[in-house]
């Protein structure tokens, strides 16, 4: 009797293991994969600096360059985050520089500054789903979308991939009514994203086209933004990318605004 | 005629010289990655009509073209900016070469910055309207129709600022005043107190130039500060005024007299925009009881605007300003005809829109006056061509009750505008 008591009481929690090890392994919880994603792809080191070249092709194949530099640096990973950016190409808008501190819990602050006036102007929170600097790329796509703004469903998993589905908790707010997010099941970089419309037809697609480690960081150093209704598109390159460069949190002020700090240059 | 051969060489040379801007691109590169020199520029051509006869005017409003450079050299202990225009003018019927900054940049400590030199200089919160900012402005080339980097002029001065954890401090120090470029009656008409009517070239008004030293300095001061996402500052001035709101019987020349200031403003984010609110007090130490005709009275000046996106790359900005006048019954004893109200007020309105991937810049700007029912209108539309090329077509059209208020006795100026641009 005891032994029979014994024996069973050994299978239960034999079994109860197994099931949480099969659990914990084998279907990660949704949120879990996001917001490693989330992390992968803008939150990488505490701080980090690039050069960025985008090139702007339009329906009728006319193109436009955009060349800056940006700066970032972290408060911690999945929270508010501030940026530097100093534009270089075109020479309209040389050596403007730009600035945002993103407020996760509140609008994000931005700042503009116009050297041929030597003018501070602080810039209105806007529909972050507008172009960021004349190309194919949304404010969000630079600096993240936030992760409460959406509801996540784990659709499929893949040999390679996490297909997670998003949908909009505000839709009313979006111009897409949900979109499907490809994350690397190894880098947790989300690889391609393709966007439904309000009539469920696949309108916008972002994708990686190049990944390389930098500094221990998987990091996604080319991508592309495909209107797919117009024909348009803009690729975005990454050169001369790293992190963990030592920041200060004073660097994102109006003084260096006014006087573009030294981390701009290579 | 004259004008037309103008436009046509300009374009010629615009174009030829955007041929040349794959070798220009390329050279600039090879300067900034070799020797760490930034070099841009652009040329452009420029030329405006006026929308009425206007007596003792040209009919064009502008017609020039310029070049300007702008040099930048970074190294380890200095920065130093040189940017200069150099531009051919129709209606002056002058070549004339300006620089608009020459300034040294250095960093002696990690909290101090100190800029010396001529330099661009700009505070506050308004937006087109200047409160606690007492520094040069050209409105000659605001209502003509010139890019809007021209409403600003260059001081010659030192610029040390101070930055610590509590607040940051920028002292600013003018050895001699440089004055805002008005409305003189050479290139644009206004109201003549002296003739009551309106005058132009027939009638150009002269002023006597503040070009003592030490005498003829100035001092400016602002101390700011962020509390979370709001930016508070607080400024200071001794100078002078900045347009010459005195008159000398003797010499029959204007004269800039003598003005201190303070104030302080807000900027903050709140309702889905930016607000902010400023103001100041400007005290006329020349004129301090109101009791002299012949300079201008002590004056309380505030804005409060808001600005937001109100849908998708479209904003509007709003703002309402006053001057107080003080003392406004020894005003009203010593200046019976056509006296200035007591309280000056403007509304302004921004709506900016952007279209075509953003290329095309559907921009509007107005002031109204409610207290002297006149108004400043100012559309503009801009094209970016290719990332080279941009065109921009705008009107400057003044309006009002009275010849003799602020804006409506520049209604003889009305001009429409055209420019073909060329960045490198």
């Amino acid at each position: 009797m005891n032994n029979n008591n014994f024996i069973l009481k050994t299978l239960t929690t034999a079994l109860l293991i197994l099931a949480h090890f099969v659990s914990g392994a084998g279907a990660m919880d949704v949120e879990t994969i996001i917001q490693k994603a989330n992390n992968a792809a803008y939150y990488a080191g505490d701080d980090g600096r690039a050069e960025i070249k985008m090139e702007i092709t339009d329906s009728q194949n006319r193109t436009r360059i955009r060349k800056f530099v940006i700066l970032r640096k972290d408060e911690k990973d999945g929270g508010n985050q501030m940026f530097y950016v100093y534009f270089q190409r075109p020479s309209d808008v040389r050596k403007m520089s730009f600035m945002v501190h993103k407020n996760t819990k509140k609008d994000d602050d931005r700042w503009l500054y116009l050297p041929a006036l030597d003018l501070v102007k602080r810039i209105a929170a806007s529909d972050k789903r507008t172009s960021f600097v004349g190309s194919h790329f949304y404010y969000e796509d630079v600096s993240g979308r936030s992760l409460n703004d959406d509801a996540h469903t784990l659709i499929e998993t893949t040999d390679k991939h996490y297909v997670v589905n998003n949908t909009p908790k505000d839709p009313g707010s979006v111009e897409f009514s949900s979109f499907k997010v490809w994350i690397d099941k190894k880098t947790f970089l989300p690889v391609k994203a393709v966007y439904l419309d309000k009539q469920q037809k696949a309108y916008r697609e972002v994708e990686a086209l190049e990944t390389k480690e930098i500094g221990g960081y998987p990091t996604v150093t080319k991508s592309r933004v495909k209107d797919l209704l117009s024909g348009g598109e803009t690729v975005s390159e990454f050169t001369n990318v790293s992190y963990n460069i030592g920041l200060k949190t004073n660097l994102f002020s109006e003084r260096y605004l006014r006087k573009p700090p030294k981390q701009i240059r290579k | 005629m004259k004008s037309i051969q103008f436009i046509q060489i300009s374009f010629l040379l615009i174009i030829g010289l955007y041929q040349n801007g794959i070798t220009a691109s390329a050279l600039q590169d090879k300067m900034l990655d070799e020797y760490g020199i930034d070099v841009i520029g652009f040329t452009e051509a420029r030329q405006g009509w006026r929308l009425q006869n206007t007596p003792h005017q040209k009919d064009i409003s502008i017609s020039e073209l310029r070049l300007q450079m702008e040099i930048t050299g970074e190294w380890d202990l200095a920065t130093i900016n040189f940017k200069g225009d150099f531009y051919g003018d129709l209606v002056d019927e002058s070549i004339n070469a300006d620089v608009r900054s020459l300034n040294v940049l250095v960093s002696p400590f990690g909290f101090m910055d100190i800029r010396g030199g001529r330099q661009m200089l700009t505070w506050g919160t308004g937006d087109l309207l200047f409160i606690n900012d007492f520094f040069p402005k050209d409105w000659v080339s605001f209502f003509t129709g010139r890019d809007d980097e021209y409403l600003k002029a260059p001081s010659d001065a030192l610029r040390i600022s101070v930055y610590t954890p509590i607040f940051n401090t920028e002292l600013i120090y003018v050895p001699m005043v440089n004055s805002s470029v008005y409305i003189d009656g050479a290139r644009l008409s206004y109201w003549n107190r002296f003739q009551n009517k309106i005058s132009g070239s027939n009638y150009i008004l002269h002023n006597e130039n503040r070009d003592n030293f030490p005498d003829d300095g100035e001092f400016a001061g602002r101390l700011y500060r962020n509390m979370g996402s709001m930016e508070t500052s607080i400024y200071g001035f001794y100078g002078f005024w900045k347009t010459p709101e005195g008159f000398n019987p003797s010499s029959g020349k204007l004269i800039y007299p003598r003005l201190s200031a303070g104030g302080a403003s807000v900027r903050a984010p709140i309702f889905g925009g930016i607000g902010n609110m400023e103001g100041g007090y400007y005290y006329s130490s020349d004129n301090t009881d109101g009791d002299n005709p012949i300079i201008r009275n002590s004056e309380v000046r505030f804005l409060a605007g808001f600005e937001r996106e109100i849908s998708s790359n479209l904003t509007a900005g709003i703002q309402y300003y006053g001057e107080w006048m003080q003392d406004y019954d020894e005003y009203l004893k010593l200046n019976s005809s056509l006296p200035n109200d007591e309280f000056r007020q403007l509304i302004t309105l921004r709506l900016r829109k952007l279209l075509l991937n953003q290329n095309l810049i559907l921009s509007f700007f107005t002031y109204y006056s409610p207290s002297d029912n006149d108004a400043y209108i100012r559309p503009k539309v801009k094209y970016k061509v290719t990332d080279a090329i941009a065109l921009e077509l705008g009107v400057n059209i003044f309006v009002g009750e009275h010849q003799h208020t602020f804006f409506a006795q520049f209604e003889d100026n009305n001009n429409a505008y055209g420019s073909l641009r060329w960045s490198f």
